[in-house]
């Protein structure tokens, strides 16, 4: 359709450019540009090329952010996926008993992240806490699993799976639904057992839905910032420091604007990198089903 | 026949186990809110407390202000999801139905900010407030939330679907832009709009990141902040008033969700 004036689109979208443009777009062409800079808050910035890259990339760890972030979201993806699917064939029933499971496992992703992360530091408690009670019972010694080196990024892990397994499996709900019955009745008659019906016509038409939960839930968790403040601080000894983290303290803690800034660019770059990855993978995957 | 009993059987426990994977938790957080110190130290595993004492909840509203730290944050994800929605429309309405040089390159500028999270853009944001010197305030909280990239995309994909001749037919009636996109058309969205502003609501609502880089003192503090505060103060960590807090921020919210659930399912589903 025709605008009534030539200025109307304009005038219509104007707030919401300026808007993202002043928030979004320019913050990070503005951290680009800043991350030439050593500067800390205080003194004039100092232009320094790209030394403050070199600094994180040989002084500070760049490296193993960026693994210890990806090892990180592989495992909260890889949970939150399989757990989601399973859970979605498993309560994907009528009747109120499980509408009440669905909603239950649904309602973590609902509560905020700050009352996760404390409700799970007092479950984890190295004394006092169940899931330490429990792991003793299974013989295990007095363990603190956020207060050692090798167990705190996976119980960090478990949190994430915790918290958006209801998201998942809501999404796999939505695509379960979306499998014609009269298909799987068509291979039920062919003599297909219940997991070859599963493998054969379930899996291939989820493929859509699985490549979006990964693709969300992979970002979601590159992003994961609260969990390590509450739960950790990016401790043991560093175990836990994922890439926002990193970010946060540098430019809060140590004053490093121009390594914050750096870190800020690396970290939307992967970010890109990944959802451009996934974009491709979903769109492979879909394109044979249409 | 037998196999199918045993079948439904299994299919029951392992459903119960994994609704109690999730509902023990919450249990746990709310039993140990009402126990005392002593009992804590006592017997940590305890199931129940042995006589319900609120003490942990006297002490989480003497030592925060929890009335005005909800006031702002209830506030604050209010004003973000009610702009949100008032500016998606027009924004959405703009790129759905009308002809414009230069309409790519919005809907361009739109979808690339999709792309981006405020973990990316806040140590530039946070220069600029701290220089115009509106760190600390509710502003700060709620302007660069105010647009929503994916509310625009979600209005303007929901407007694609709405027939031309509605618009054609409002502008006959001589209604104006304005009117059209406020008054014709956000009716005809409603169910969408419903599940935009819950969710936006829910997100800032708990939201902790923001608020935390851009207060550094009391007076815009939000309840997620001040609740995770409670773990940093006093000797040692008392559980049964972080418990307490934690159980004050979330009902709310979880109540919420209990009124609201097939909006905020649907918008979970992405339709």
């Amino acid at each position: 359709m025709h605008p009534r004036h030539p200025w109307h689109p304009w005038a219509m979208l104007c707030p919401t450019l300026a808007l993202l443009g002043v928030f979004l777009v320019c913050p990070i062409a503005i951290a680009a540009y800043g991350s030439l800079f050593s500067w800390d808050l205080l003194t004039p910035p100092r232009f320094v090329g790209v030394a403050n890259y070199g600094a994180i990339a040989f002084h500070g760890d760049l490296l193993s952010i960026a693994l210890r972030t990806v090892a990180y979201s592989a495992m909260v993806v890889f949970g939150t996926m399989s757990l989601g699917l399973a859970l979605a064939l498993l309560l994907n029933r009528p009747g109120r008993f499980y509408a009440f499971v669905r909603a239950s496992v649904f309602s973590a992703y609902v509560v905020s992240w700050v009352a996760v992360a404390l409700l799970w530091m007092w479950l984890f408690d190295g004394n006092s806490g169940i899931v330490g009670r429990g792991l003793r019972l299974l013989g295990a010694g007095p363990i603190s699993l956020l207060g050692d080196v090798h167990s705190a990024l996976p119980a960090l892990a478990i949190v994430g799976v915790w918290k958006l397994t209801g998201y998942a499996m809501i999404v796999f709900l939505a695509g379960l639904q979306s499998v014609p019955i009269s298909l799987l009745e068509a291979a039920a008659l062919d003599g297909a057992r219940a997991w070859a019906r599963f493998r054969h016509v379930t899996m291939p038409l989820l493929a859509p839905t699985a490549a979006f939960v990964a693709t969300t839930s992979l970002i979601t968790s590159f992003q994961a910032f609260d969990v390590v403040r509450i739960m950790t601080q990016g401790g043991p000894a560093r175990s836990t420091e994922l890439f926002v983290y990193a970010i946060y303290e540098q430019i809060f803690l140590d004053l490093r604007v121009g390594r914050a800034s750096a870190l800020t660019v690396v970290f939307f770059l992967l970010l890109l990198a990944l959802t451009g990855l996934q974009l491709r993978v979903w769109r492979a995957r879909s394109e044979p089903l249409r | 026949m037998k196999a199918s009993r045993a079948r439904a059987v299994g299919v029951l426990a392992v459903a119960c186990a994994a609704g109690a994977a999730w509902v023990i938790p919450y249990a746990w957080m709310v039993l140990t809110s009402f126990k005392t110190l002593a009992e804590i130290v006592d017997d940590p595993v305890a199931p129940l407390p042995r006589h319900l004492d609120g003490g942990a909840y006297r002490e989480v509203f003497a030592t925060m202000p929890v009335g005005r730290y909800a006031a702002v944050t209830v506030c604050m994800a209010l004003a973000i999801a009610s702009a949100q929605i008032a500016l998606a429309l027009p924004a959405g309405y703009a790129l759905a139905k009308l002809r414009f040089v230069g309409k790519r390159f919005a809907f361009g500028v739109v979808l690339a900010c999709l792309l981006v999270p405020a973990q990316a853009t806040f140590v530039p944001v946070f220069l600029l407030f701290a220089k115009i010197r509106l760190v600390n305030t509710m502003a700060a909280l709620v302007l660069p939330f105010a647009a929503s990239a994916l509310g625009t995309f979600l209005v303007r994909q929901a407007l694609v679907s709405v027939p031309d001749e509605i618009v054609e037919a409002a502008r006959m009636d001589g209604a104006s832009e304005w009117a059209i996109v406020y008054r014709v058309l956000a009716p005809m969205l409603r169910p969408t709009l419903v599940s935009l502003f819950l969710v936006s609501f829910v997100f800032h609502y708990n939201d902790y990141f923001w608020p935390l880089v851009m207060t550094t003192d009391d007076s815009v503090r939000t309840l997620p902040l001040g609740v995770a505060l409670l773990r940093e103060q006093g000797t040692g960590i008392r559980w049964h008033i972080v418990m307490a807090g934690n159980v004050v921020l979330s009902v709310p919210l979880l109540a919420l969700f209990a009124i609201a659930q097939k909006h905020l399912l649907r918008a979970a589903r992405g339709s």
